[in-house]
C-alpha cells in the first residue's frame, strides 16, 4: 500500500494516547463482578462467604405495574364526587374482581360498580381527573453469583461485589446473556471453521470453541444439543441476521433469547480467531468457565467475556493499562482493511500527518507485521493487544 | 451568568472542545493581527465509558494533539487542568465545550394530542438538542398501560410536559400527569436523583401539576408551549431544557463535575451548538437554510425556513455506533447501488458491523472510503425524510382526522420544499474529513437532492458546534473564524425539477463570470457538468429550462439568480429531480463514474483499480 519513506518519519511521538484499547486476554487476573439489584433489596450473602455459579446473592421486589381506572366515568358520576363512591381507600388491598366503587340510585335500582382489573393495592384516587390507580402486587427478582469465588463486599440492599481468581477473555461482540459451563474446544486450529460436524450431544452444557468462523448451521446444532456457548473468531452478518431472525440495528445484546450464547473474539466474515485468544482457551480445556454474550459499544462500552475461575499462578505482565500509551515496541492489531487482523509492533509515530490511500491525511503509525513487512497505518486503526 | 477572565480585547488563545460520542475534538484559536483564527486541531477517543469513565482523560489527550503541534502548552503540568489565563507565555483566555458523550440528552415528551401539544413539545425538545427517546400522547394508538410499560421501560434524562392551551383542556392534561407519575419513571444517570419534569402545559393547572408531581420530581414550571392553538412558543421550555441538562444531567455523567469546572461557559449539547451555528448561516445570507450534522451515532437535520427554526434527530442513524441501523433501515441494497464496482452485498454488510464494533476505525483503502460514502448519502437520505416529518405546519386549527391520515400524509405536511431552500450545510465526522470537497457536495447533492439554484456549505474541519458556543459569549470572535476557517464555500449546485429521457436537452445556462467572460452550457439530461467559479467569487447565471424543467418560477420559466463561488465550482447537474438510478447494474455502475469522472471525485487511477 504505502512504502515507507524514512526522511518523512523524522518527527515522532514519544507516546501516543489516542489509541483503541485493545480486548484483554488474561492468563490470570483477579475479576471482580459487582452482582446488582436493579431496584433495592435484600442481600442473602455476608463478606468472606463462598458462594457458586447459581448462589442468590439477593432478592428484592419491584413494583407491580400500575393499572388505570376511568373510575368516575364508569360510574357516571363528576371527578370531585369520586371519593364519596369509592368503597376502597387508598392504601387498601384489593382482588381482581373485588368492586372498588358503588354508584346506587332510584332505591338501588340504578347499579353501577367498578371492579378491580388486578390483584394490588390501591394507590391513587384522583379528584381531578376521576382516575383510581391500582398498583399490581410486587414481582420477586434474583441476581445470582454469575461467577464462583468469595464475597468481599456487600452492597447493602443492592448486593455484593464477588472475586474469583481466573483467566480472562474479551471478545469484540455476543449475543444472549449470562452462562456458565466446561469449554471443550471444537476445532485444531485457530483457522479452523467451526462447523455442525463438530458438534454432538456430548456438548450439551459446554462453552464450545471454534476457529476463524461459526457457520450458521454450527448454530443451530449448538441449539439442538443444548450448548451453553459457542465461541468463535468470526461470523458472517447473513448468518448471525438469519440466527436472531433480525438485523442488528444499534450493538446493544445479552437480552436475546436464542438458546445460546455466542461470543465473537475478532470481527464479522471469516476471521482466525487470535492465537493468544486460542492458546488460553485451549489450556483451559475441561476447566469450569461463565461466560456471557451482552454488548454495549457506547454510552458504557460492554463486551462478551469468559472467566475461567482457576488458583494456578503463570508469569505475567499486569502493569496499568489505562496509563500506558502507545510507544514503539507496543504489540498491536491492525482493525481495519487492507491488513485487517495482522498483528505487530510499533515501530514509531510519526507526529506530521501523512496521507493514506484515500488521499486523506491523517495520524499514523508505522508497525512491523510478523511477517516481516513495515507498513503504515492510521493510528485510528490499531489497537493495542495487552500483555 | 459567564465571567469572562480577561476583557475580550485582551485575548489572544481560545480552546473549544466537543466530547463527541465517539471521539473528542479539541480546536484552538489564535487572534494574529486583530483577527481570529483557527490554528489547529488535535482529536482523541472519548472517555465517557469504562474502563476510563472521566471525559476529561479524553479531552486532555485531544489537548496534548495540540500542544504537540502548536508547542504552546495548555494543560496543568500534573495535566490535571487547563491553565487559564494565558499568562504570556502559557495556557488559553477561554475554555468552552459540547458534549453529545454517553448517548447526549436523552428526554421522553408528552402531551395532550399527538398533532398538537405533544408535537409541539417534540419539537422544542429537539431544538434544544435532545434526542426524543419516545412521545407520549392521549391519542398515541396505546392502552394506558402500554404507555406506563414504555416510561418504565425507557430511562431518559429529563421529561417535558405539555398540553392544553391556556383556559382549556384540564382533565385530560392531569390524566397523562398521573399517568407519568404512576409509571415512576426513573433517570438513566444516578438513581439517587430526582428526574426532572419540565411543564409547559395549561397555566390554569400549574398548582394541581405542583401537588401531584412536585414530591417525587425536579419540577420545573415555564410557560405554556401552545398558549393559544395558533401559537406555538418552544424557547421558554428550550431554556429550561438546558439549564437542568447541566444542573441534572451533565452533573452525574463521569468526569463532568471536573469539566464544568474547566470550563467557563456552560457546557451545551453538541447538537444545540451546531444549530446555533446553522441560524447563524441564515441570518448573515437572510436565506432558507437546510443543515446536517452526520455524526457517529445520530443525524441531526437542521432547517431554518421563512425564519422558522427545526431541528430533527434520527438517533440511529450515524456513520459509526449506528453504522448498521443505516443498513437495516435503508436496506444493503439501497447501499450498494452507490458503488461503481463489484463488491459482494455480504462483504459490504461485514464490513459495516466491523465498523459498528470498531466504532472509530477510518477508511484506510479507495474503496473502504466509497462504501462509507454511500452508506453516508442514505444516512442523511432517511434523515432528512424524518426532518421533513418534525417540519411540518401547525396543526390543530384543521379538520380533526385520525393518527392514520394524519401518519399517511405526515410528509405532504411539511413546509420543507427544497426548491425553496437556498442553502444547504454539512457538518460531522464524514463529510469534515472527506478527502476531497467535490466528494461532500455530491454525497450532499446525492442525498438532499437540492433543486433551482443552492449554494452549498461545509464545515471545514468540524468545529461548528465549538463556534455555536462560542459565540454565546464572544460572537465577534465566532464569527470571523466561522467566515474564515469553518465555512468551506463548496459551491453551487443547479438543478432543475423534472424528469426526460438520456441526452434530452434540460436548460441553458449563460454565466456571466467574474472577469467579464460569458459561459453558456447546454446541459443534457442524465448528465453532469462543472464549472470552475473560486471561492468568494459570484457568477450572475440565467437559466433556462426546457418546458418539463422547473428551476423555481414554474417549468420553461427563466430564471435569474447568483451563484456562488467555492471550491468545487458552479455545478450543472441535469440528473432530474426525483434522482433515480438505473435498476440494470452495468448501466448505473457506468452513470456513477460519468458522474464522478466529471465532478473528479476520486483519484482516478486507484479508481480505475477498483473497477
Amino acid at each position: 500500500m504505502i512504502s515507507v519513506k524514512k526522511s518523512k518519519l523524522k518527527k515522532v511521538s514519544r507516546e501516543s494516547y489516542a489509541y483503541t484499547p485493545g480486548l484483554k486476554v488474561k492468563l490470570a487476573t483477579v475479576v471482580y463482578k459487582t452482582r446488582r439489584l436493579p431496584v433495592p433489596g435484600e442481600v442473602l450473602v455476608k463478606e468472606k462467604e463462598k458462594v457458586n455459579y447459581d448462589t442468590i446473592i439477593a432478592r428484592a421486589y419491584i413494583r407491580g405495574d400500575p393499572e388505570i381506572v376511568k373510575a368516575a366515568m364508569l360510574l357516571g358520576v363528576e371527578p370531585e364526587d369520586l371519593p364519596e363512591y369509592m368503597t376502597k381507600k387508598v392504601g387498601d388491598k384489593v382482588a381482581e374482581g373485588e368492586v372498588i366503587a358503588r354508584y346506587t340510585a332510584l332505591f338501588g335500582l340504578i347499579k353501577k360498580m367498578v371492579p378491580s382489573p388486578i390483584d394490588g393495592t390501591v394507590e391513587s384516587i384522583s379528584t381531578a381527573t376521576g382516575q383510581v390507580i391500582i398498583r399490581g402486587l410486587p414481582v420477586p427478582i434474583e441476581v445470582n453469583a454469575y461467577i464462583p469465588g468469595e464475597v468481599v463486599e456487600v452492597l447493602p440492599r443492592e448486593g455484593a461485589i464477588i472475586k474469583t481468581n481466573a483467566a480472562f477473555v474479551q471478545g469484540i461482540f455476543g449475543i444472549g446473556g449470562e452462562t456458565h459451563g466446561k469449554i471443550k474446544i471444537a476445532v485444531d486450529s485457530p483457522e479452523e471453521e467451526l462447523t455442525a460436524d463438530h458438534i454432538n450431544s456430548e456438548d450439551k452444557g459446554a462453552i464450545l470453541i471454534g476457529g476463524s468462523l461459526v457457520t450458521l448451521e454450527a448454530l443451530r446444532k449448538g441449539v439442538e444439543v443444548g450448548v451453553s456457548c459457542i465461541v468463535a473468531g468470526g461470523i458472517h452478518h447473513k448468518d448471525l441476521k438469519e440466527f436472531m431472525g433480525e438485523e442488528i440495528g444499534v450493538a446493544i445484546t445479552g437480552q436475546e433469547e436464542v438458546g445460546l450464547t455466542l461470543i465473537i473474539t475478532e470481527g464479522f466474515g471469516r476471521m482466525r480467531m487470535s492465537q493468544r485468544t486460542f492458546n488460553l482457551l485451549k489450556r483451559f480445556e475441561g476447566y469450569m468457565a461463565s461466560a456471557n454474550g451482552a454488548t454495549q459499544i457506547r454510552a458504557g462500552v460492554i463486551r462478551p467475556e469468559i472467566i475461567i475461575p482457576h488458583e494456578e499462578h503463570y508469569e505475567e505482565a499486569s502493569g496499568d493499562e489505562l496509563a500506558a500509551g502507545m510507544i514503539p515496541g507496543t504489540p498491536v492489531r491492525i482493525i481495519r482493511e487492507p491488513y485487517f487482523g495482522a498483528v505487530g509492533r510499533v515501530i514509531s509515530l510519526p507526529v506530521e500527518l501523512q496521507q493514506i490511500q484515500t488521499r486523506s491525511y491523517v495520524r499514523v503509525v508505522e508497525v512491523e507485521l510478523e511477517d516481516g513487512r513495515v507498513v503504515i497505518v492510521p493510528r485510528a486503526n490499531v489497537e493495542i493487544i495487552e500483555e | 451568568m459567564v465571567t469572562l477572565r480577561k476583557p475580550k480585547e485582551e485575548m489572544e488563545y481560545i480552546l473549544a472542545t466537543d466530547v463527541g460520542s465517539t471521539t473528542t475534538k479539541a480546536r484552538f484559536f489564535h487572534k494574529r493581527n486583530g483577527e481570529w483564527r483557527f490554528w489547529v486541531a488535535g482529536e482523541a477517543p472519548t472517555t465517557v465509558e469504562a474502563p476510563y469513565e472521566d471525559v476529561t482523560l479524553g479531552v486532555r489527550n485531544a489537548v496534548r494533539e495540540v500542544e504537540e503541534l502548536t508547542g504552546h502548552q495548555i494543560l496543568s503540568p500534573d495535566g490535571k487542568s487547563i491553565l487559564l489565563p494565558y499568562d504570556g507565555e502559557k495556557g488559553v483566555d477561554l475554555y468552552c465545550t459540547t458534549s453529545s458523550a454517553g448517548g447526549g440528552l436523552q428526554m421522553m415528551v408528552a402531551g395532550l394530542i399527538k398533532t398538537m401539544t405533544a408535537e409541539s413539545a417534540n419539537r422544542a425538545a429537539l431544538g434544544a438538542g435532545a434526542i426524543v427517546m419516545d412521545v407520549i400522547a392521549r391519542d398515541d394508538g396505546r392502552r394506558p398501560y402500554q404507555k406506563i410499560r414504555r416510561i418504565r421501560s425507557l430511562r431518559p434524562d429529563m421529561i417535558l410536559l405539555a398540553g392544553g392551551t391556556d383556559g382549556g383542556a384540564k382533565a385530560h392534561v392531569m390524566e397523562i400527569a398521573e399517568l407519568i407519575k404512576a409509571a415512576e419513571p426513573k433517570a438513566r444517570l444516578g438513581i439517587s436523583y430526582k428526574l426532572p419534569i419540565v411543564y409547559a402545559g395549561n397555566k390554569d393547572l400549574r398548582p394541581q401539576i405542583k401537588d401531584l408531581l412536585g414530591k417525587d420530581f425536579a419540577l420545573t414550571i415555564v410557560d405554556n408551549i401552545r398558549p393559544v392553538l395558533e401559537v406555538e412558543n418552544t424557547e421558554p421550555a428550550r431554556r429550561a431544557i438546558h439549564e437542568l441538562f447541566m444542573e441534572h444531567v451533565m452533573s452525574h455523567a463521569p468526569g463532568y463535575d471536573k469539566l464544568m469546572k474547566w470550563t467557563d461557559v456552560d457546557i451545551m449539547p453538541t447538537p444545540a451548538g451546531e444549530g446555533m451555528a446553522m441560524q447563524l448561516i441564515a441570518k448573515v445570507y437572510r436565506k432558507n437554510v437546510l443543515g446536517v450534522g452526520l455524526g457517529g451515532a445520530t443525524t441531526n437535520v437542521y432547517s431554518v425556513f421563512e425564519g422558522k427554526f427545526v431541528r430533527s434527530v434520527s438517533a440511529n442513524l450515524g456513520m459509526s455506533y449506528s453504522i448498521t441501523n443505516v443498513m437495516k433501515e435503508a436496506g444493503i441494497k439501497n447501499i450498494v447501488r452507490w458503488l461503481p464496482f463489484e463488491l459482494d452485498e455480504e462483504e459490504v454488510a461485514n464490513r459495516l458491523m466491523n465498523k459498528m464494533i470498531r466504532p472509530t476505525t477510518i477508511p484506510h483503502t479507495l474503496e473502504d472510503l466509497i462504501v462509507e460514502h454511500a452508506v453516508a448519502r442514505e444516512a442523511l437520505r432517511l434523515g432528512l425524510r424524518h426532518h421533513k416529518s418534525i417540519a411540518t405546519r401547525l396543526k390543530g386549527i384543521r379538520v380533526q382526522r385520525t393518527i392514520g391520515d394524519i401518519f399517511e400524509q405526515a410528509l405532504e405536511e411539511t413546509y420543507i420544499d427544497l426548491m425553496k431552500i437556498d442553502i444547504i450545510a454539512g457538518t460531522g465526522g464524514l463529510l469534515s474529513h472527506a478527502p476531497w470537497r467535490a466528494q461532500s457536495l455530491l454525497i450532499l447533492t446525492d442525498a438532499f437532492q437540492p433543486e433551482g439554484v443552492t449554494w452549498l456549505f461545509q464545515d471545514s474541519v468540524f468545529m461548528m458546534p465549538h463556534l455555536g458556543v462560542l459565540s454565546t459569549v464572544y460572537p465577534e470572535a465566532a464569527w470571523q473564524i466561522f467566515d474564515k476557517d469553518c465555512l468551506v464555500r463548496l459551491g453551487t449546485v443547479i438543478a432543475p425539477r423534472g424528469l426526460g429521457k438520456e441526452g434530452e436537452e434540460v436548460m441553458t445556462v449563460e454565466m456571466e463570470m467574474p472577469d467579464g467572460e460569458t459561459i453558456t452550457e447546454e446541459v443534457k439530461f442524465g448528465e453532469i457538468k462543472r464549472i470552475e467559479l473560486p471561492e468568494r467569487q459570484e457568477a450572475k447565471v440565467t437559466i433556462t429550462p426546457r418546458r418539463e424543467f422547473d428551476v423555481g418560477n414554474g417549468p420553461g420559466h427563466k430564471l435569474e439568480g447568483k451563484a456562488m463561488g467555492g471550491v468545487v465550482g458552479v455545478v450543472l447537474d441535469g440528473r432530474g429531480r426525483p434522482l433515480h438510478l438505473p435498476e440494470k447494474k452495468n448501466a448505473r455502475k457506468e452513470l456513477l463514474l460519468r458522474w464522478w469522472h466529471a465532478l473528479n471525485l476520486y483519484p482516478e487511477d486507484d479508481l480505475k483499480e477498483l473497477i
